[in-house]
């Protein structure tokens, strides 16, 4: 399959089922370099199956999957180079509790990398500083707000310097003060051109950084707009259902 | 009523309670038939007043050892908590001496046999005991991922392996290794057979404790260090390991110590370890008791080593728990 240069991610006629549960049902989407996606939908819908299949968290069954070039099969290789250039954000932080802020943050490039300590702590110590942080390198992930972890976290996946972020509901498990500190990181992130996929239900956030709104419904991509389009005249039963819920 | 009475009185109650306590306790030394010698000892002009009164005697004797630790008691109360900490310690540690002192022990021979007791006894047993924990915590750790895969060749050998060695008796285990490994060809001294046995019956319990402590890491941290590339074995050694020790390392101490003293069951295949010696060296004078205590004395102090170890361990891998 020829694929155009400037796709990042290209996912085509893909299918995922848990057992019998069909979770991903004929997905597809092209996403171009620097081409920033929300992702919206109700619970259990497959929102995060899909991102987690686009860096093989969870493996599709079928269908193809291409990520930067390359596909994502049983091939080992290829998974490890896809994760090298892809970030990835969770709900919960998953921050390593047992390393301090500035270790969390040089694990990764100096494993994975093979990158030199006082290279990557360098490295560390400017993300930190972009997520203003960097006040907080040496205390545990314990030590801090959610807020502030979410940021760690965020700052940990860009020391990886990747192509591609993918966000899983990155301020749900935030207290409300605190989901506007993440957003403006990410929103920044947007700025600076990087290839972004969201899941959030933020649409203060979607409208104003996203090139387009995906919906999904029972493992279905239901509709695909650009956010004021979405938001303002979504074009189907189910979506406008979601939109009147999720803005009461 | 009973309660209500409580609830009003309460100090008067909680007299009340004290004293019944005292009286239990009184009651109890003197059912268990406290004798009254050791009054005699610190009066000697009560000696003949003793002997008369015979059944008075003990029951003084009761109620005042009852009185003796009512007021140690109270007067432990009065110290901060460390000193109670090291205070209770003495206390007891004194009671146990005079516990020993009462079989009327011959120092000298102890003096003379503690020498080789340590030379040669304590050496063997930490010997045996330290390779035997060290082979078993990889044994463990080994076992532990086997458990934890998917591949069912490897699930079965681990669970199989598991099952055989926490089920047979450790003593027995020994005996198989030691007696049948040569039947079928391998000859195997009995040093050897005593470690083998004692890692392969430890690396099992040990699995379960790896295999549950590794479980207890929420899957968010291997997706975490998944997603930023790590591989599999970097995100157990990197990831999971070191916050599975908090939950693994105190059973495992627990484990450790069991060990050092299970390893006395080595001297059945005549292993010059602290127990096989504090039965032979007792025999030419009959002073078995003497090298028993001895030997108890010595297996007490290895664990109280073996229980610091613990404690600095866990102290190490809990620190980024601190506040
Ligand atoms: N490991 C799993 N095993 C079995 N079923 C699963 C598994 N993970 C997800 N599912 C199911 O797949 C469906 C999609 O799950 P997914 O987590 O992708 O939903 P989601 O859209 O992210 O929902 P939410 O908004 O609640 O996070 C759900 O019905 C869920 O129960
Ligand atoms: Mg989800």
């Amino acid at each position: 399959m020829p694929q155009s240069m400037n796709d990042e991610i290209k996912l085509s006629g893909v299918h995922k089922w848990y057992g019998q549960y069909h979770a991903l049902d004929d997905i597809n989407l092209e996403v171009a370099k620097k081409e920033r996606i929300v992702i919206c939908g109700p619970s259990g819908s497959g929102k995060s199956t899909l991102i987690r299949c686009i860096n093989r968290l969870e493996a599709h069954q079928q269908g193809q999957i291409i990520v930067g070039g390359i596909e994502l099969t049983e091939n080992e290789k290829n998974i490890e180079e896809v994760r090298r250039e892809v970030g990835m954000v969770f709900q919960h932080f998953n921050l390593f509790p047992h390393l301090t802020i500035v270790e969390n943050c040089v694990l990764a490039p100096v494993w994975v990398r093979k990158m030199g300590k006082a290279k990557a702590t360098e490295i560390a110590m400017h993300f930190l500083e972009r997520v203003r942080i960097a006040d907080q390198a040496n205390k545990y992930p314990g030590q801090l707000s959610g807020g502030q972890q979410q940021r760690v976290a965020i700052a940990r996946a860009l020391c990886m310097n990747p192509k591609i972020m993918l966000f899983d509901e990155p301020t749900s498990a935030l207290d409300p003060e605190m989901v506007k500190e993440v957003l403006d990181t990410m929103v920044s992130l947007a700025e600076e051109g990087m290839t972004m996929i969201c899941v959030t239900h933020e649409m203060g956030f979607a409208r104003q950084v996203a090139d387009r709104v995906i919906f999904m419904d029972q493992g279905r991509v239901v509709e695909e707009a650009a956010p004021a389009e979405f938001f303002d005249n979504p074009q189907h039963e189910r979506s406008r259902l979601f939109l009147s819920q999720i803005l009461h | 009523m009973l309660g209500r009475l409580i609830l009003t009185y309460p100090a008067t109650a909680r007299r009340i309670g004290a004293l019944f306590v005292l009286f239990l306790v009184a009651a109890g030394l003197y059912s268990l038939g406290i004798s009254s010698a050791w009054i005699g000892k610190i009066f000697p002009s009560a000696v003949d007043w003793l002997k008369e009164n015979k059944q008075l005697g003990r029951a003084i004797s009761a109620i005042a050892l009852a009185l003796i630790v009512a007021f140690n008691w109270k007067l432990l109360q009065l110290l901060p908590r460390r000193q109670q900490i090291v205070a209770v310690w003495l206390e007891l540690f004194a009671l146990l001496m005079l516990f020993f002192y009462s079989f009327d022990l011959s120092l000298p021979f102890i003096a003379k046999k503690i020498g080789f007791m340590i030379s040669q006894g304590v050496v063997t047993t930490l010997y045996i005991s330290a390779i035997s924990i060290a082979i078993a915590t990889v044994i463990a750790l080994a076992g532990a991922i086997a458990k934890l895969s998917k591949n069912g060749v490897i699930y079965g050998l681990a669970t199989f392996y598991t099952s055989l060695f926490r089920g047979l008796p450790l003593l027995m285990q020994i005996y198989i290794i030691y007696l049948g490994l040569p039947q079928v060809g391998y000859v195997i001294g009995a040093v050897p057979a005593g470690i083998l046995a004692l890692s392969l019956c430890y690396g099992a319990y040990m699995t379960e404790i790896f295999r549950a402590g590794i479980e207890s890491i929420h899957r968010g941290q291997t997706e975490g260090a998944t997603a930023l590339g790590l591989s599999p074995n970097q995100t157990m050694f990197l990831v999971i390991l070191p916050q599975a020790m908090r939950v693994i390392v105190p059973p495992t101490g627990n484990q450790f110590i069991a060990m050092l003293k299970d390893s006395s069951l080595v001297s059945v295949v005549g292993v010059w370890e602290i127990m096989y010696l504090a039965r032979t060296q007792g025999q030419t004078e009959f002073r078995h008791i003497e090298m028993l205590i001895t030997a108890s004395m010595i297996y007490w102090v290895l664990s109280i080593g073996l229980e610091f170890l613990q404690s600095r361990i866990e102290a190490h891998f809990g620190r980024f728990n601190a506040r």
